[in-house]
C-alpha cells in the first residue's frame, strides 16, 4: 500500500533562505560580532572560523538530504531501487572519518583557546592592569577601584588601550558579569571569587549586563561601562574623589537590600577591606518574602 | 490548621491568571459533564485508568504530553508576546513576578510533563510490539509509572491557581533557590511535583530496560532487535542511572528549604556550585534521554518509507550507545563561566564535540537509506527530512558552543535559546510527531489526515525558523535569556518575527486536535485492515491494528532483521490459518487500580507537604503505604483469555483483512 507523494521539497528549500537572514548581523553594530577588545577580537574570530569550517559539512549534507530524498522518490522511474542495499564499508568508512576528522581540529582549537583566553590569564600588555572589584548586589553593580580608593554604582569607567583586571564575587545570588563587545562572561558567585581580564581598545561606551537570572529586577541590571582616554579617566577618578561620598559598612549595608536599577553614584572613598569580607561569604543577606515578591 | 494555605494563596487580583483558570474550570467541568451524561465512567475506569495494558497506558501517556504541550505553549506565547511589547521603556503587560513564573514553567512542563511523556508514551507503546512480546516486564508498575506522572502534572497545575510556581528558572539553581531568596511555596511546587512524576519516570526506565534485555521473542538476538528498540534501551539506561541524581539533589534542596540544611546554601559550609554540578549530571544525559528515542523513530520511518533496510545497523547500533556513554561525561559544558580554569573547560569542550561524531555519523547513516530507496512522501517522512535539515543546523551552534571561549560570549544568550529550542523542536518533537502519525494506525486501527497532516508539519517547520532564527540573531547582539524587558528599540522588530513564529507553531497545534476530529469522523474511509498500512519492516506490523490484549497469538520466531519484512518476502502462505497451531489460553495481567490510587496520596502527600498542613500529610503517607499493602495482599491477578475467545479474534481479523 503506497502513499500518495507530491513534491514537498520546493517548499523545503525555500523556507531554508530564511537561515541566511542572520546574515543581516554581520551589519550590527553591537554585541559580540562588534567586539572592541581583544578578548572580543579572538572570540568572534573563533565563533566565525568554528562556524565556517563546520558549514562546509553541514551545507552539503542539507543539500544531500533534500538530493536523494527527491532522486529516489517513489515517482521517479529513472532513479534506481536497491531494495537490500544496507552496508558498505568504504562508505562506513567515509561517514566516521568526516566527522571524526572535523572534531579532531575544532577540539584542537577548543583546547589551545581555551588555555590562550582563560578569563584569569593576564593581558600581555606594557602597562600594568587597572585593579577593578566587581559585587553584585541584588539588582546593582558595585565596582571598586581598590589604587585608587574610590567606588561606582552600576557605571564602570575605565582607561581605554589598557587591560582591567576584575575580582568578582556577588553578595546573595548568583548573576554573570557580561560585557559583550569586550568578550567573555564570568558568574559572580556568593563566598566566592572569580577574575576576568578584558580590554577595550577604543574610547566608547558599551553595555554591560547581567547574563544569569537572579530574580525580579534582572532585567534591570545593566550598567554603562565608559572606556576613555587615559587623561580622561584620571580626570573620572578626581571627579569622583571630589564628589565625596563614603563607601562604609554602614552605606554598603543599606546597598545590600533588593533595589531596582538606580542613577549611576560614585564614592570618594571605599572601604578596603569590602571586597574580602563579601567574597569571604560573611555577609549573605536573606530576602524577606515582601522583598522578594 | 491548614499550615501556610489560606484564601490569600489565590490570586484573585491577577486577572490573566483568574481567566485562564476559569476557562480551564469550564472546559474541564464540560468534560467530566459529557463522561457523566453518556456514562462513560465505568468503561474509562475499566479500559483505561486501571488498564495494565501497555500500549493503553502508551496512548494515556501521549494524551497528558498532548494536554501540557497546550499549557506550556501557553506559557511560550505569553512570553513571545511579553517580548515582542516590552522594548525600551515599555514594561510589557506582565510584571517580573509573573513573568519569571512563566519562563520556570514553561522550561519544567515542556521538559517533564510534554517531552518526556511523548517519548515514554511513545516507547511505552511501540517497544513491546517491536519486540514481540505480550507486555513489559511489569506491567503493574507501569500503571504506577504512569499515574505517579499524573499526579506531578496535577501539582504543577494547580500551582496555577493556588499559590505560585517557581521564579527561578527551569533548574532552580540555589541559592535563589533557598528559602533565603525563594520564600514562597513557587519552588516547593516545583521540588514536590517532580519528585513525584521524577519517581515515576525511574520506575518506568527500570521496566523498558528490563522488557529489552529480559523478554524478547524467540530468536531475536540483541543483533536483531528494531533500531528504535536499541534506542529505547540507550534511553532507559540512562533514566535508571541519571534519575537517582536527580532525586537525591531535590531532596537535598528539599532539606535544605524544609529542615534547615545547608548543602546548598551560602552560610554555613554551604556550597551551591555543588546542585549545579549534580543537576546537570542529570541534566545532560536527560537531553539524550529524550533525543536518542527520537533518532529511533526517525530510523524506524526512514527505513519504511525508503522501503529499504536501514543503512549501517551496525554503526547506528555503536553510535547510539557511544553517545549513551558519553553523556554523562560532558556535564560542564553548561557553565563554562562559573571559572573551572583552563583544563577543565577544554576537556570537557572536546568531550562535547566527540558526541557530535557518533550524532554525525547517525545522520549520514540516515542519508544512505534514503540512497537507492524508493521514498515515499507521508506524513512522518515529512517529519524525517524536515529533522535532519533542521537538526543539522542545532548540531552546529551546539559544536560551536562547546568551544568554551565561544561559550564565554554565547552563554545563557538567546542564541543558546534558539541552539536547544533548534535540537528540542527540531530534534525531539518533529521525531514524536513522526512517531505519532507513523504509530497512530497501530493504536487506533485507522490513519490520521494525511492533508492535515502535512499542514501540521508546514506550521511546526515554518514557525521553528521564524520563531527562532531571530533568537540566534539577537542573542550574538547580546540579548539574555529571562530578560523581562529590554532596552534596545531596535531588538523589536526580530522579537515580533519571533511571535509570529510562534503564532504559526500555535496554528501547528490547533491543527493537531482539527486533525483528531477529522480523522476519528472520517475513519471508515481510512480503516487499516491489514495491520500494515506502511509497509512496514518491523514486528508491530505483524498484528492487527488495533492489537489484542495478548498482542501476538503466536509468539513470533525471529530469524532475521526487520522480522515482519522478511516474512513479507517469503512466499505467500494461505490466507487460512495452519490448523496444527492449535491456540492455548493465554495469561494476561488483570487490571487494578493500585496505580490511580497510589498515584491520588502521592498527590494529596504533595500538596499537604508543599503547603506545610502535617495531618494531611500523614493521610496521604498513610495512604500510599495503605495501598501498597493491600496490593501484596491480592493473589489473584492474572486473567485467562479463552481459547475460543482468541480463535474468534483471529477469525473476525482475518475475514476483515480479506
Amino acid at each position: 500500500m503506497s502513499a500518495p507523494h507530491d513534491t514537498p521539497m520546493y517548499s523545503l528549500r525555500k523556507s531554508l533562505l530564511l537561515v541566511p537572514a542572520c546574515g543581516m548581523l554581520a551589519s550590527c553594530k553591537e554585541g559580540v560580532l562588534d567586539p572592541r577588545g581583544p578578548i572580543g577580537h579572538a572570540e568572534r574570530l573563533i565563533l566565525s572560523d568554528a562556524t565556517t569550517i563546520m558549514l562546509a559539512v553541514v551545507v552539503p549534507v542539507i543539500v544531500l538530504t533534500l538530493a536523494f530524498a527527491w532522486w529516489f522518490r517513489a515517482g521517479n522511474r529513472r532513479a534506481r531501487y536497491r531494495p537490500d542495499w544496507e552496508y558498505s564499508g568504504r562508505i562506513e568508512v567515509i561517514i566516521w572519518s568526516i566527522p571524526a576528522l572535523l572534531i579532531l581540529f575544532l577540539g584542537g582549537m577548543a583546547w589551545i583557546s581555551s588555555h590562550e583566553l582563560d578569563p584569569p590569564k593576564p593581558l600581555a600588555a606594557r602597562e600594568a592592569p587597572v585593579e577593578v572589584e566587581v559585587i553584585a548586589l541584588d539588582w546593582r553593580w558595585l565596582f571598586i577601584y581598590p589604587e585608587y580608593g574610590i567606588a561606582s554604582l552600576n557605571q564602570l569607567t575605565v582607561p581605554s588601550g589598557r587591560p582591567i583586571h576584575f575580582k568578582l564575587t556577588a553578595t546573595s545570588v548568583m548573576n554573570s558579569f557580561f560585557i559583550p563587545q569586550l568578550g567573555s562572561q564570568i558568574y559572580t558567585m556568593p563566598g566566592m571569587t572569580t577574575q576576568l581580564n578584558l580590554q577595550a581598545d577604543e574610547v566608547g561606551t558599551y553595555q554591560g549586563l547581567s547574563a544569569q537570572f537572579s530574580g525580579d529586577g534582572f532585567a534591570d541590571m545593566r550598567f554603562e561601562v565608559a572606556a576613555k582616554a587615559p587623561q580622561e579617566f584620571q580626570q573620572w577618578i578626581a571627579q569622583a574623589r571630589a564628589r565625596g561620598g563614603t563607601l562604609s559598612r554602614a552605606t554598603f549595608a543599606q546597598l545590600l537590600k533588593p533595589a531596582h536599577a538606580g542613577e549611576p553614584l560614585t564614592f570618594a572613598q571605599a572601604d578596603p577591606e569590602l571586597f574580602a569580607m563579601v567574597s569571604s561569604g560573611r555577609n549573605a543577606t536573606r530576602w524577606s518574602p515582601e522583598e522578594a515578591r | 490548621m491548614l499550615g501556610r494555605l489560606s484564601l490569600a494563596a489565590i490570586p484573585f487580583d491577577q486577572p490573566i491568571v483568574m481567566i485562564t483558570v476559569g476557562t480551564i474550570g469550564v472546559v474541564l467541568f464540560a468534560v467530566l459533564a459529557l463522561v457523566t451524561v453518556k456514562g462513560w465512567w465505568p468503561y474509562l475506569w475499566r479500559e483505561w485508568i486501571t488498564s495494565v495494558d501497555h500500549k493503553r497506558i502508551g496512548v494515556m501517556y501521549m494524551i497528558v504530553a498532548l494536554v501540557m504541550l497546550v499549557r506550556g505553549f501557553a506559557d511560550a506565547i505569553m512570553m513571545r508576546t511579553q517580548l515582542a511589547l516590552a522594548a525600551g521603556h515599555a514594561q510589557g503587560y506582565l510584571p517580573p513576578e509573573h513573568y519569571d513564573q512563566i519562563f520556570s514553567a514553561h522550561g519544567t512542563i515542556m521538559i517533564f510533563f510534554v517531552a518526556m511523556p511523548f517519548v515514554i508514551g511513545l516507547m511505552n507503546f511501540a517497544v513491546p510490539l517491536q519486540l514481540g512480546v505480550r507486555d513489559v516486564a511489569f506491567p503493574v508498575l507501569n500503571s504506577v509509572s504512569f499515574w505517579l506522572t499524573a499526579a506531578g502534572v496535577l501539582l504543577v497545575n494547580l500551582s496555577l491557581f493556588v499559590g505560585e510556581f517557581a521564579r527561578t528558572g527551569w533548574l532552580a539553581y540555589p541559592p535563589l533557590s533557598e528559602l533565603a531568596y525563594s520564600p514562597g511555596v513557587g519552588v516547593d511546587y516545583y521540588l514536590w511535583s517532580l519528585q513525584i512524576s521524577g519517581l515515576g519516570t525511574l520506575l518506568s526506565g527500570i521496566n523498558l530496560t528490563t522488557t529489552i534485555l529480559k523478554l524478547r521473542a524467540p530468536g531475536m538476538g540483541y543483533s536483531r532487535m528494531p533500531v528504535f528498540c536499541w534506542t529505547a534501551l540507550a534511553s532507559n539506561l540512562l533514566i535508571v542511572a541519571a534519575f537517582p541524581v536527580l532525586t537525591a539533589t531535590f531532596a537535598m534542596l528539599l532539606l535544605d528549604r524544609y529542615c534547615d540544611f545547608h548543602f546548598f546554601t551560602n552560610d554555613l559550609g554551604g556550597n551551591p556550585m555543588m546542585y549545579i554540578n549534580l543537576i546537570w549530571i542529570w541534566g545532560h544525559p536527560e537531553v539524550y534521554i529524550l533525543i536518542l528515542p527520537a533518532f529511533g523513530v526517525f530510523s524506524e520511518v526512514v527505513a519504511t518509507f525508503s522501503g529499504k533496510p536501514l543503512f549501517g545497523y551496525r554503526s547506528m547500533v555503536l553510535a547510539t550507545m557511544a553517545i549513551c556513554v558519553l553523556s554523562f561525561m560532558v556535564w560542564l559544558h553548561h557553565f563554562f563561566t562559573m571559572g573551572a580554569g583552563a583544563d577543565v573547560n577544554a576537556f570537557f569542550g572536546v568531550m562535547t564535540m566527540i558526541i557530535a561524531v557518533p550524532t554525525g555519523v547517525k545522520v549520514f547513516n540516515w542519508l544512505f537509506t534514503l540512497y537507492g530507496g524508493r521514498v515515499r512522501f507521508s506524513v512522518p517522512m515529512y517529519w524525517t527530512i524536515g529533522f535532519i535539515v533542521t537538526f543539522v543546523i542545532g548540531g552546529m551552534t551546539g559544536v560551536l558552543m562547546a568551544i568554551p571561549p565561544a561559550d564565554f560570549v554565547l552563554h545563557n544568550s538567546l542564541f543558546l535559546i534558539a541552539h536547544f529550542h533548534n535540537t528540542a523542536i527540531g530534534g525531539v518533537v518533529f521525531g514524536v510527531m513522526a512517531g505519532y502519525s507513523y504509530w497512530f494506525p497501530k493504536a487506533f486501527g485507522f490513519k490520521l489526515n494525511e492533508r492535515i497532516g502535512k499542514a501540521i508539519f508546514w506550521c511546526w517547520f515554518i514557525g521553528f525558523y521564524l520563531a527562532f532564527m531571530p533568537l540566534y540573531a539577537l542573542g550574538l547582539m547580546g540579548a539574555t535569556r529571562r530578560m523581562q524587558h529590554y532596552p534596545d528599540l531596535h531588538w523589536q522588530p526580530l522579537m515580533l518575527v519571533a511571535l509570529a513564529g510562534a503564532v504559526c507553531i500555535f496554528l501547528g497545534i490547533i491543527l493537531t486536535g482539527v486533525q483528531l476530529a477529522v480523522s476519528i469522523r472520517a475513519r471508515a474511509r481510512n480503516l487499516d485492515l491489514t495491520g500494515d498500512p506502511w509497509d512496514g519492516r518491523t514486528l508491530e506490523w505483524s498484528t492487527p491494528s488495533p492489537p489484542p490484549a495478548w498482542n501476538f497469538t503466536h509468539l513470533p520466531h525471529v530469524e532475521r532483521r526487520d522480522a515482519h519484512w522478511v516474512a513479507k518476502q517469503a512466499p505467500k502462505p494461505s490466507i487460512t490459518p495452519k490448523p496444527d497451531r492449535a491456540v492455548g489460553p493465554i495469561h494476561v495481567p488483570r487490571n487494578t487500580p493500585i496505580g490511580v490510587f497510589v498515584a491520588f496520596f502521592t498527590a494529596i502527600l504533595g500538596f499537604a507537604l508543599i503547603w506545610r498542613i502535617d495531618w494531611l500529610a500523614v493521610i496521604g503517607l498513610v495512604g500510599v503505604l495503605a495501598v501498597g499493602l493491600w496490593h501484596v495482599w491480592q493473589t489473584d491477578r492474572e486473567m485467562v483469555i479463552a481459547p475460543d475467545e482468541v480463535t474468534e479474534f483471529e477469525r473476525r481479523n482475518v475475514k476483515e483483512a480479506a
